[in-house]
């Protein structure tokens, strides 16, 4: 790309905190099931300096409503669903709260649909999230895949929605799971969802969010080792539109040793004010030896006016591990780029395509469901004739 | 039989200084199986003109036409002036991250065309010009221009040359940034596509070197936006011996 382009090394990024902000390790950020523990939104924050409060349309109120609308769920034989309360075990067992929306979610949604994954079988389910709500709302999932279950859950977000989200994700022992979270709201949407992962021994956890429609789409996910041999890949791409304002934060928490976790975001931005943000933290903790794990995100800004922020983070505690490194860039897709194809014969909107195909296609075959593939890649297509226009 | 006309083209660039004429006035004709060098010092307007040619945004017409075949080729947009027959091998290529030279290739040439090229004759066409400009097969794996060494990229414009079959090629200081083995074999290459496509040659240099492969039929003297002087062959041998001196002090 021929704009900008770094990568950061080791620890540098700790120099991009905004002045006054303390350095603080990461685990040490508050954690709680309860709304008023967590002070007003700040910019002063680290996890609110991009998006600014009245973005939120309301989901750092103490209280929300509770979701409105429709959940339509598909599944394979042997997949269970259920409402459940506070007190069933899987509740809260994949994390807490670190953030005001995500806490008054918590405590807004009585109730939390779980979906559980058979043990030693293969299974799928798709739960669409189809909201109606104008309102600030809250919903909470939790999706179990038991020990040595192969399953794969989509979990589809359309409509109108201000929805604040939990979904905590179960990866039980020898687990495989992908969980796929698609974000493609109406336009004036706003949506903070918290994906919280828990691993257990030797599973696998392939996680991809996809952020394409919403004016405010904010997902925080997270990924927590508890036992040796897990493995997380987490992949995420979001196309931003003028005014649009997509932000991914991750954090993958290495606490025990020879897990491995891979991290690859990719956007692409066109229009005024389209605005992207994407933080990874990673922590690899004392005790985390034998660590493996690699973080990248890159940007495409498709034309004047959009702006991507991108901010790896890492932090070591322990100098025994197998590699830990992350990169970043954003780069333009340049008057230079366009001239070059169309001098070819190719049209402009086909040059754009290309590129933008080309940028995004590395995380769209991860996918592994050829409708779903499709339907994203149109989905990108419609985006990029929107442009065109 | 195709018919390039260059009458009296003025050129125009918008810098930081505020407008500034480029070409002030170029008259060239090309026919099909005709090789032009223009030859001239540096910031004489040599790449201006080609780029012109090709329609790069940058630069405004104020006054002149280019027509191809009798057609308003400045009406055009650039694709459809690279649809039409004219194709520009450029100077300094530009990186296409995430897009494979095999990708891009057919997607060209689907454009140019009007339809997707038949497979099989295709690979085999691909193949058989990589060969012979001794490009080593993985090369279609890799991303557009990107990482390529400065040899590497003008072997893929001549690559594409060849494979678009356009009516008329400039060629923009393609010798530039090549050593001795890479010019042969890149010349070999133009020479190799003209004899099978016969279409009209503009070769923009500012070293003869180029030449002694690849022989022109008139060379044309750039100076100053305009052309000073042409004649054959023997001009480009003179401009050797010589060099611009005469024209830029005169």
């Amino acid at each position: 790309m021929t704009a900008t382009t770094q990568t950061a090394q080791h620890g540098l990024s700790e120099h991009s905190h905004g002045a006054g902000v303390p350095i603080q390790t990461r685990y040490e950020r508050l954690r709680s099931t309860n709304v008023s523990d967590f002070p007003a939104i700040s910019p002063r924050e680290e996890q609110w300096r991009y998006c600014s409060p009245d973005r939120l349309k309301g989901l750092d109120a103490d209280v929300l409503a509770e979701f409105v609308g429709d959940l339509a769920v598909k599944h394979s034989e042997g997949v269970t669903t259920a409402w459940v309360g506070a007190d069933h075990s899987a509740f809260g067992s994949a994390g807490i709260p670190e953030e005001r929306p995500s806490a008054a979610a918590w405590q807004s949604a009585k109730q939390a649909y779980l979906i559980t994954l058979p043990a030693e079988s293969k299974s799928e389910a798709t739960v669409e999230v189809i909201s109606e709500s104008n309102e600030p709302s809250a919903i909470h999932l939790i999706v179990e895949a038991k020990k040595f279950a192969e399953a794969t859950v989509i979990i589809d977000h359309k409509g109108n929605a201000i929805l604040s989200e939990n979904i905590e994700i179960i990866v039980g022992d020898e687990a495989q799971l992908t969980v796929i979270s698609i974000q493609d709201w109406n336009d004036e949407s706003v949506h903070a969802s918290t994906q919280m992962a828990k691993l257990g021994r030797n599973s696998k956890l392939k996680h991809l969010v996809v952020s394409l429609g919403g004016k405010t789409v904010r997902v925080a996910s997270s990924t927590e080792f508890t036992q040796p041999g897990g493995d997380v890949e987490m992949l995420g791409m979001y196309f931003a539109d003028a005014g649009q304002y997509l932000e991914n934060r991750l954090y993958v928490d290495h606490a025990v040793p020879n897990c491995k976790s891979r991290v690859t975001y990719k956007g692409a931005l066109q229009g005024e004010k389209a605005h992207t943000v994407w933080v990874g933290d990673v922590l690899i903790r004392m005790a985390a030896e034998g660590t493996d794990t690699y973080e990248l995100n890159r940007n495409l800004l498709l034309t004047d006016g959009a702006r991507a922020d991108s901010v790896p983070n890492l932090e070591i505690e322990t100098g025994k591990i197998e590699g830990a490194g992350h990169a970043s860039a954003s780069g333009r897709f340049d008057d230079e780029q366009l001239f070059y194809l169309q001098a070819r014969g190719i049209t402009e909107l086909e040059a754009r395509r290309l590129v933008v195909r080309g940028f995004l296609n590395e995380i769209i075959q991860q996918i592994g469901n050829e409708d779903l593939e499709a339907r994203l890649s149109n989905s990108i297509e419609a985006e990029l004739a929107r442009s065109g226009s | 039989m195709s018919k390039l006309e260059i009458k009296n083209l003025h050129v125009t660039v918008d810098t930081d200084q505020g407008t500034k004429e480029i070409l002030k006035g170029v008259d060239l004709v090309i026919n099909s199986g005709e090789s032009h060098a223009i030859m001239g010092p540096n910031g004489s307007g040599k790449s201006t003109l080609a780029y012109t040619i090709a329609g790069h945004p940058k630069y405004t017409v104020t006054q002149g036409e280019i027509l191809l075949d009798g057609e308003d080729v400045l009406e055009m947009s650039v694709d459809e002036r690279a649809r039409a027959g004219l194709f520009l091998a450029m100077q300094y290529p530009v990186e296409i991250p995430g897009v494979s030279v095999s990708n891009f290739l057919r997607t060209a040439k689907t454009a140019i065309d009007g339809e997707a090229p038949a497979l099989r004759t295709w690979i085999k066409d691909v193949k058989g010009a990589m060969d012979n400009l001794k490009m080593d097969s993985t090369f279609t794996e890799r991303n557009v221009n990107e990482g390529f060494s400065g040899g590497e990229k003008k072997r893929h414009e001549i690559l594409q040359m060849e494979l678009l079959k356009p009516k008329f090629a400039v060629l923009d200081e393609t010798d530039s940034g090549l050593d001795v083995d890479a010019l042969k074999v890149v010349s070999e290459g133009v020479n190799r596509a003209k004899e099978s496509n016969d279409f009209g040659l503009l070769l923009i240099t500012h070293y003869t070197r180029i030449l002694k492969y690849i022989k022109p039929d008139f060379v044309h003297v750039f100076v100053a936006g305009k052309i000073a002087e042409q004649g054959g062959p023997e001009l480009a041998d003179r401009l050797e011996a010589e060099g611009y001196d005469r024209y830029v002090s005169a």
